[in-house]
């Protein structure tokens, strides 16, 4: 039965039927996004512009918005919340993305023995649930049972341990560096893919000029995987302005101590579902839902209008 | 080809369904959920409680639910909300329960078969602020005190402290010793340091129901010094926390304690059957110092938990017969004794077996007894009172706000919504 179709269409190039299976194959995964991802979101933009006024649902046009940055109890939350948010973003890029970047570019160096395992090694936290990272992390850096203490103390540094996660000022850098831990393996595998990519010809075509080794790295391999730099922070900038997990498995919901951990995605939970004695409040959490979205939208129009059309692209 | 798919699919659209339909019309017990955030209580309930009372009542299931403590409430509340809750609900004391009975999702129980078996005291947790009607069934309260480690205390030869300056010198002496560590106790959980702390030894300075009743009134304010004292005496526990405090958690003071690394553990009464299961070493309490020997002393002791009636439950007749059952000396009797610590708010009194539990409950004879000054009446707006307590008093013990600043800022929010009645 499917020969003579297949026949059937090429014999007649021109005159072809409507592509029906184009639409049915699309269906179920169109489908399922809308449903889970589409709907709920324009559902929480909705949200956003309507609260409870006498115990009605109304619509109160950008009161909510108003509230959110007027109100002094709930702005000074929501700044609190989005500074330590850049911080944490600004940590990752820091961090996490050059050593990722190091790492790749160590890996990719022919004659290095185990990369593989290196490889895989360096990449099984991002597969662990942030369940998991978060909870052996509390327990490694825990002063009372962790290893961090005794480990530090072997090596004489025992006078350098402070109870990180307990302490305002160190709270927030020491929740990023688990993250920076967890997420290193992303940018690694993006740009050591990005590495396998550049032909041999050019390498040795450099190498010929005199080109090698760090003046390689710079002057070759970074321009050619730049690209792929871009990729990454854009992958990291939305996943730090949507992070909740693993302050909530490290810190808890109160993000604590006074606040120091708290970033938007702890500050929505909070917000929407409540926490202890204060009530969940939907129309104020869909607010700050809609303004994280519009800051991740405003992050990635950026990048997709300003940054990625003046990057340079190579075609081998 | 297209009559195996069409009989398929008249197999799992129309037979399926007729076959659940059936299967439900069979089941004729009728069967009682109760949401509850107790979930150190499960094997309790599953072991105890809930098979003495399906003994007496064929016909109806139990089944206990318990959820994390601190997604309990607006969890609970989202699913009254929806309609999907349980037929009985545990109850929060005071304004979360009060805010759920004026939202109509929970029923009136003034007519229930054996709600007269409790005091006014007892009800007034669940009760409307007239006192007219009441929407749960008091089940418990809890009593805040220290509980410690006698072989520690005779170890470093220690008297147990009564008052504050024979307190602090215990902590001295334990400290010096090195031995132990003398107070377990963290900050990372923040609530600790209100719950166990600032709520535990304030009474003594507010002078118990008066202060808390003048907060309410506005007569007295939170930067009044009886009310920022005991925050400069939680900073002064700071040197006898163990190392790294910032980062203890709730459970991990409790291991200390049980481990017999720490002398002192300030606590509430639920504690008890927990540090019992743990602990291989005899433990004391003694209730929280006061200032000067001799002076009337306060105890923390707060109706914590009771039960209600979900007005849109299915099984509402079962519902209640289940809840006169809890209003029975018998249930009294069966919970004091299955969960020792919390104790009984029945008229008729509980005779309990667990030394300990009969310590805390002993200190009801000599001091006055008031409840957590953030639960009823100033626990009721944004910010939440109680949160805030948690902060601040988490802060103060870390030593990074003054007890002053501590003071201003929870009057501050408090001011910001609540006006008392002139």
């Amino acid at each position: 039965m499917s020969d003579t179709e297949i026949a059937d269409i090429e014999t007649v190039p021109v005159k072809r039927p409507t592509r029906w299976h184009i639409a049915v194959f699309l269906a179920p995964a169109f489908l399922v996004y809308t449903a889970v991802m589409i709907l709920p979101l324009i559902e929480t933009l909705r949200l956003s512009l309507f609260n409870m006024v006498e115990g009605q649902l109304a619509f109160v046009g950008l009161n909510n918005f108003k509230t959110l940055f007027g109100d002094p109890r709930l702005s000074a939350d929501f700044w609190n919340a989005l500074r330590n948010n850049v911080i944490f973003f600004i940590i990752h890029m820091l961090v996490q993305n050059p050593v990722g970047i190091a790492i790749a570019a160590m890996l990719s160096l022919p004659g290095l023995r185990f990369a593989a395992f290196y490889r895989s090694a360096i990449f099984v936290p991002t597969l662990l649930s942030f369940v998991i990272v978060g909870f052996i992390w509390k327990l490694i850096l825990s002063p009372i049972w962790g290893i961090a203490p005794s480990l530090m103390d072997l090596i004489g540094l025992k006078w350098a341990f402070a109870p990180w996660l307990g302490k305002a000022e160190t709270a927030l850098i020491a929740v990023s560096l688990i993250s920076v831990w967890q997420y290193v393996g992303i940018p690694m595998m993006l740009i050591y893919a990005a590495l396998l990519n550049i032909p041999d010809e050019v390498l040795e075509a450099a190498e010929c000029d005199g080109i090698t080794g760090w003046s390689q790295f710079w002057k070759i391999k970074l321009p050619l995987i730049l690209p792929s730099i871009g990729i990454v922070s854009v992958l990291t900038f939305v996943g730090n302005f949507n992070a909740f997990d693993l302050v909530y498995t490290v810190q808890g919901a109160l993000a604590g101590p006074n606040g120091s951990t708290d970033i938007l995605g702890t500050l929505l939970y909070r917000t929407f579902f409540g926490f202890q004695n204060q009530m969940g409040d939907r129309s104020m959490g869909a607010t700050i839902a809609a303004v994280m979205f519009l800051i991740i939208l405003a992050g990635v129009a950026l990048y997709l209008f300003v940054i990625q059309r003046r990057m340079r692209r190579y075609q081998f | 080809m297209t009559r195996i798919l069409k009989s398929i699919l008249f197999a799992t659209t129309v037979l399926a369904p007729a076959g659940l339909v059936a299967t439900g019309a069979s089941a004729q017990t009728a069967t009682l959920t109760i949401e509850s955030w107790r979930n150190d209580d499960l094997p309790i309930w599953q072991q105890k409680i809930i098979p003495a009372f399906e003994a007496k009542n064929p016909g109806i299931k139990v089944s206990f639910a318990p959820m994390a403590p601190t997604e309990y409430n607006s969890a609970v509340n989202a699913k009254l909300e929806a309609g999907t809750a349980g037929d009985l609900i545990t109850c929060r004391p005071f304004d979360l329960s009060l805010a759920m009975f004026q939202k109509g999702q929970l029923a009136s129980l003034n007519d229930l078969p054996g709600i007269s078996n409790f005091s006014d005291v007892g009800k007034s947790a669940w009760s409307t602020d007239d006192g007219k009607t009441t929407f749960c069934v008091p089940m418990a309260s809890v009593i805040h005190g220290f509980i410690y480690n006698k072989k520690a205390f005779t170890d470093v030869g220690v008297q147990v402290p009564k008052t504050e300056d024979e307190f602090f010198a215990a902590l001295e002496k334990f400290k010096k010793d090195g031995k132990y560590i003398p107070l377990a106790m963290g900050t990372k959980d923040q609530w600790e340091a209100a719950t166990m702390g600032y709520y535990n030894i304030g009474p003594n300075y507010w002078k118990g129901e008066d202060g808390r009743k003048a907060l309410i009134a506005g007569k007295e304010k939170l930067t009044d010094a009886a009310w920022v004292e005991p925050y400069k005496t939680l900073a002064k526990w700071k040197p006898y926390l163990g190392d790294g405090f910032e980062a203890q958690t709730y459970p991990d003071s409790q291991n200390l304690f049980t481990l017999g690394r720490a002398a002192i553990y300030p606590a509430g009464s639920w504690e008890i059957a927990p540090f019992k299961a743990q602990a291989d070493f005899e433990m004391g309490a003694f209730p929280p110092p006061v200032k000067k020997a001799g002076d009337t002393c306060y105890i923390s002791d707060h109706n914590d938990i009771g039960i209600g009636l979900n007005a849109k439950g299915k099984n509402l007749e079962a519902a209640k017969k289940f809840l006169s059952w809890v209003a029975s000396p018998e249930f009294a009797d069966l919970y004091a004794n299955a969960a020792p610590g919390f104790f009984s708010l029945n008229s008729s009194p509980v005779k309990m077996q667990d030394a300990l539990a009969q310590e805390f409950v002993s200190w009801r004879q000599n001091c006055k007894a008031t409840i957590r000054p953030s639960a009823a009446v100033v626990g009721r707006g944004q910010p939440n009172l109680d949160l805030e307590m948690w902060r601040v008093s988490a802060n103060v013990i870390n030593g990074t706000q003054t007890p002053e600043q501590a003071a201003a800022e929870t009057q501050k929010g408090l001011d910001s919504w609540y006006k008392p009645a002139k």
